[in-house]
């Protein structure tokens, strides 16, 4: 590849090893997105070549990882576009102002007006135990899913792929107070999806056998 | 006093940045005497968890090609 052509503009600060200390989250970013660990390898190590090559560009403002992530961004949309999937890059991208600004709606879901629950969280039986199932993650996935886009982004890019909270706001276009309420809201739907459908299923499902 | 609602948020927020030690205090007394709040406060943590380790298990899921 063009190695040789960039390595005169690596003379400032820019290294493999700060690069490198980033392929982990640039990675998991990936993997979201492409769902196959080689093509999340291969977009992540086109995208380390293409900042090493373009390193004099970088400018340092909005922070190495953001513009790593610009990259990579770019390098997903080239194999969608290649693999003629554009649909599925809606997944993160095109579906971002669907829903508008936060409102108070969602809450009202879990709340009472005087800020009570409606039906609080139950105890979960046994959760660390349910980690080791492979038909918990199906039901965590599937929960994961149903969260509204935006949210669902917000969420994976906080608790997936591991960005801080001001990168994720910086990601996403949202304030600090949405960021914290999208949040919060994420958590609320996730808790009683998988309350719902995994943890009250096994136990109606031991109440049954019991019975 | 704060309701339900406003510790629950201040729950998730603790998960994201350091709480005043008023707020943690609030936090503590109220999930101390309320079992939801105190049952969002462990789950939330499990969930974090969990999203972690599906990370983990998406890695280690045999390739589907698309």
């Amino acid at each position: 590849m063009l190695l040789s052509k960039g390595t005169k503009s690596t003379s400032n600060q820019l290294t493999e090893a700060l690069l490198a200390e980033h392929r982990p989250v640039l990675f998991r970013y990936a993997l979201l997105q492409l769902r196959d660990n080689e093509l999340a390898d291969d977009a992540v190590q086109e995208t380390l070549l293409a900042a090493w090559q373009t390193a004099s560009s970088f400018e340092g403002k909005a922070g190495l990882r953001t513009w790593l992530v610009g990259i990579l961004k770019h390098k997903i949309a080239d194999h969608w576009r290649r693999t003629v999937r554009e649909v599925v890059t809606s997944d993160f991208d095109s579906v971002d102002n669907e829903e508008g600004e936060a409102g108070e709606g969602d809450e009202n879901d879990f709340f009472m007006s005087d800020g009570h629950w409606n039906s609080g969280p139950t105890s979960w039986n046994d959760p660390e135990a349910a980690l080791n199932q492979q038909e918990f993650w199906a039901i965590y996935e599937a929960c994961q899913n149903n969260l509204p886009p935006k949210m669902a982004k917000v969420f994976m890019l906080r608790e997936l792929v591991g960005l801080e909270t001001d990168e994720v706001c910086r990601e996403t276009g949202l304030s600090d107070a949405n960021y914290w309420v999208t949040m919060h809201r994420a958590r609320l739907r996730l808790r009683e999806c998988l309350e719902t459908r995994w943890f009250n299923q096994s136990k109606a499902k031991k109440e049954k056998r019991h019975a | 006093m704060r309701n339900c609602r406003e510790i629950t948020a201040l729950v998730s927020q603790g998960m994201d940045k350091k709480l005043s030690f008023g707020e943690r205090l609030a936090i503590g007394f109220h999930v101390m005497m309320c079992s939801h709040c105190r049952n969002f406060q462990s789950q939330s943590q499990f969930m974090r968890k969990a999203a972690r380790r599906y990370t983990g298990q998406l890695q280690n899921r045999p390739d589907k090609k698309p």
